[in-house]
């Protein structure tokens, strides 16, 4: 039965404890950890390295918004780069011709893109099925060729839309160090906008729906009404990404947003882990450092191969990685890890922690 | 002059070859319910072997293209050994998402295997255009349509009439009852997916001919969405019509709105029918009226 993306046996024995986000000891440890390398971090890496977070970070921000309207409302979006170029031209034409200030854009934007989505979302969420996914390819090319061809908004086609650097009270983002703070900040609020959603009314009835519709439409819940919002969250969390990338790289084209990048959104929660916050954040890492690696690293290990050839194997691991975590860990890498903590915990003895079956088909029958 | 005549009859050329790539796509939703993502590639690798053996193998098209869709047809029975098997009792939206690995995977193989550098199919046809009631036409394209047509018919005559066709009609009524009464849905979803590999061997020839075999064969899949929507997504009549509808939407779109809003609206206009299909008839023309809302 897929309920919660809880893995462990979790003893909780008072409501407050199930309603709290930090209801452990070592919930708060870690809070404490994280907060601390977030503001270290700049000072112990170099500026490459903190680039590649800062991309990681742009990504898992776009991540989390998918595995909240995949891994929990269980509807699947292929137009998320589509939703994520509207909000990268928002914040460019905010700050640009409207002169706002940019932390102020980038909300906007996200806003902006999440209003655009609905335009499709409100199509193919009323039909019962996977139309969304139908609808949202179709909103992948139609945005994009809009896009290529208003040139108010974006300046015409082969040209690129730039956003200038600015500085928010200490933080320049024409430096790495600034942007990492701006993009990782958004991506801090991000996750503890996300966790606060999900574990309230609101990410009960997306999972409801996600595990049953009827029964959740037969317990009072608005499926058309949820399954709505938890598009248009996904689709603020995919414009917000794409209004940190356009800070992060400066100038844009639409060429930025394929379909590919959203086919690799998708992989992203599969190989992190649908369903949960965290895996929204590894499956980023993964998807974002591979290419770095193949590029990087295989020239170490002394294999040479054309960019070419490696943009293609890309693909393939890509896809690979998609299938193989489908089948035998539907959880990712979250799961993953949390299995071989477990077995570590327990050794000697093998119990087997409890399976989550987060994409199990409980409407099998219908078929 | 007027251009109407010549732009629909483009437009049901272009709508016949649509409509032969949905065959593959309503298929598989027939026969194992999954909304196939990976259409367009599976046309891709169709149109690279079609190439192969007709370029490099210097095969004769008579022999060429068969041996194309028998290899597609073996590759459908491997995607659903690979991708499908393993996820049965899955939801849809596992499935879904294996699709989207397939394609993926097919985008990246594609290239690795064939090398990435534009091939063109030569023609086993008469270069001299086909004069139709005083309008010029490529003859490659009136085959392609006829031939497109004709395998389509028998794609309908086999799920009418034969063993197999009622096997794959009750397993996408109701997997359960069809399974309890002996009906084998692994088979099943074997022969549709074989018969939709054939369908994109068949379709990558066709669209080879026109377009040239390249990375960009696998967006004609895009248009296998509109098509089928518009028809009914798991109807093969509609996928007639509907081809047809597109086929003609895209050529009028391409001729007389692209010079107002610029290139490309002719890919465009048949993703806005499709929105406004999903808007005011869910269910396509001729699809069966069990889609409900929530």
């Amino acid at each position: 039965m897929a309920t919660t993306a809880v893995l462990r046996p979790q003893l909780r024995t008072s409501y407050r404890q199930e309603r709290s986000a930090l209801a452990s000891r070592a919930g708060r440890t870690r809070l404490a950890v994280v907060a601390g390398l977030f503001l270290a971090l700049p000072y112990l890496v170099g500026d490459y390295s903190l680039d590649l977070v800062n991309l990681v970070a742009v990504a898992a921000v776009a991540s989390i918004g998918v595995n909240i309207l995949t891994g929990y409302a269980g509807q699947l979006s292929v137009g998320h780069a589509a939703f994520a170029a509207v909000g990268a031209y928002g914040a460019v034409n905010l700050v640009g011709r409207a002169g706002l200030p940019l932390w102020a854009a980038v909300v906007v934007a996200a806003l902006i893109a999440g209003c655009a989505s609905l335009v499709f979302g409100l199509v193919a969420v009323r039909i019962r099925g996977l139309y969304l996914a139908i609808a949202t390819l179709a909103a992948q090319f139609v945005i994009v060729w809009v896009l290529n061809h208003w040139e108010w908004v974006t300046g015409g086609t082969q040209v690129a839309a730039s956003i200038p650097a600015e500085r928010i009270g200490p933080i320049d983002t024409g430096t790495v160090q600034g942007r990492y703070y701006l993009i990782v900040g958004f991506l801090l609020i991000c996750v503890v906008f996300a966790a606060n959603l999900l574990r309230s009314r609101c990410g009960r009835a997306f999972v409801a729906i996600r595990d049953h519709s009827l029964a959740a439409a037969g317990s009072g819940i608005s499926v058309f009404r949820y399954t709505l919002l938890a598009f248009f969250v996904s689709s603020c969390y995919a414009g917000l990404a794409g209004a940190l990338f356009a800070v992060n790289a400066g100038a844009i084209t639409p060429e930025f947003f394929p379909l590919s990048l959203s086919i690799s959104y998708i992989a992203m929660i599969i190989i992190g882990g649908v369903g949960t916050i965290a895996g929204g954040i590894w499956g980023a890492a993964f998807v974002t450092l591979l290419p770095v690696f193949l590029r990087d690293g295989l020239p170490v290990l002394g294999i040479e191969l054309t960019s070419e050839l490696v943009a293609n194997l890309q693909l393939v691991l890509f896809g690979a990685a998609i299938l193989v975590f489908l089948v035998a860990e539907p959880g990712g890498l979250v799961q993953l890890a949390r299995r071989l903590r477990d077995r570590v915990a327990r050794w000697p003895y093998r119990t087997p922690a409890p399976d989550a079956y987060l994409l199990d088909g409980n409407e099998r029958g219908s078929r | 002059m007027n251009v109407l005549p010549q732009l629909l009859l483009n437009g049901v050329i272009l709508g016949a070859l649509y409509a032969l790539i949905s065959v593959g796509f309503v298929l598989v939703v027939k026969g194992s319910g999954v909304i196939n993502l990976a259409q367009g590639e599976l046309v891709l690798l169709g149109g690279y072997v079609t190439a192969w053996l007709l370029g490099e193998r210097g095969l004769p098209a008579v022999v060429a293209v068969p041996a194309a869709m028998l290899l597609m047809a073996a590759a459908g029975l491997v995607v659903e050994r690979v991708v499908v098997r393993p996820l049965e009792n899955q939801s849809m939206l596992a499935l879904l998402m294996a699709t989207l690995a397939l394609a993926t995977i097919l985008q990246g193989l594609v290239p690795i295997i064939f090398g990435s550098e534009p091939r063109s199919i030569p023609s086993p046809f008469n270069a001299a255009p086909v004069s139709v009631a005083g309008l010029q036409v490529p003859r490659v394209n009136v085959w392609s349509m006829g031939i497109a047509l004709a395998f389509i018919a028998l794609v309908a005559v086999f799920f009418a009439t034969t063993r197999y066709g009622l096997a794959m009609r009750a397993a996408s009524d109701h997997r359960l009852a069809a399974q309890s009464l002996g009906i084998r849905i692994r088979r099943v979803n074997a022969i549709a997916w074989a018969i939709a590999g054939a369908a994109a061997a068949f379709g990558g020839f066709a669209w080879g001919s026109v377009l040239g075999v390249d990375a960009g064969l696998a967006l004609v899949g895009i248009f296998v969405f509109p098509v089928v929507i518009l028809g009914g997504i798991d109807s093969l009549a509609g996928v007639v019509v509907g081809g047809l509808v597109v086929g003609i939407a895209e050529s009028l779109a391409t001729w007389y709105v692209d010079p107002l809003v610029g290139g490309g609206f002719g890919l465009v206009a048949p993703l806005l029918l499709l929105i406004v299909v999903l808007l005011v008839r869910p269910y396509g023309l001729f699809g069966r009226h069990e889609i409900g809302r929530v």
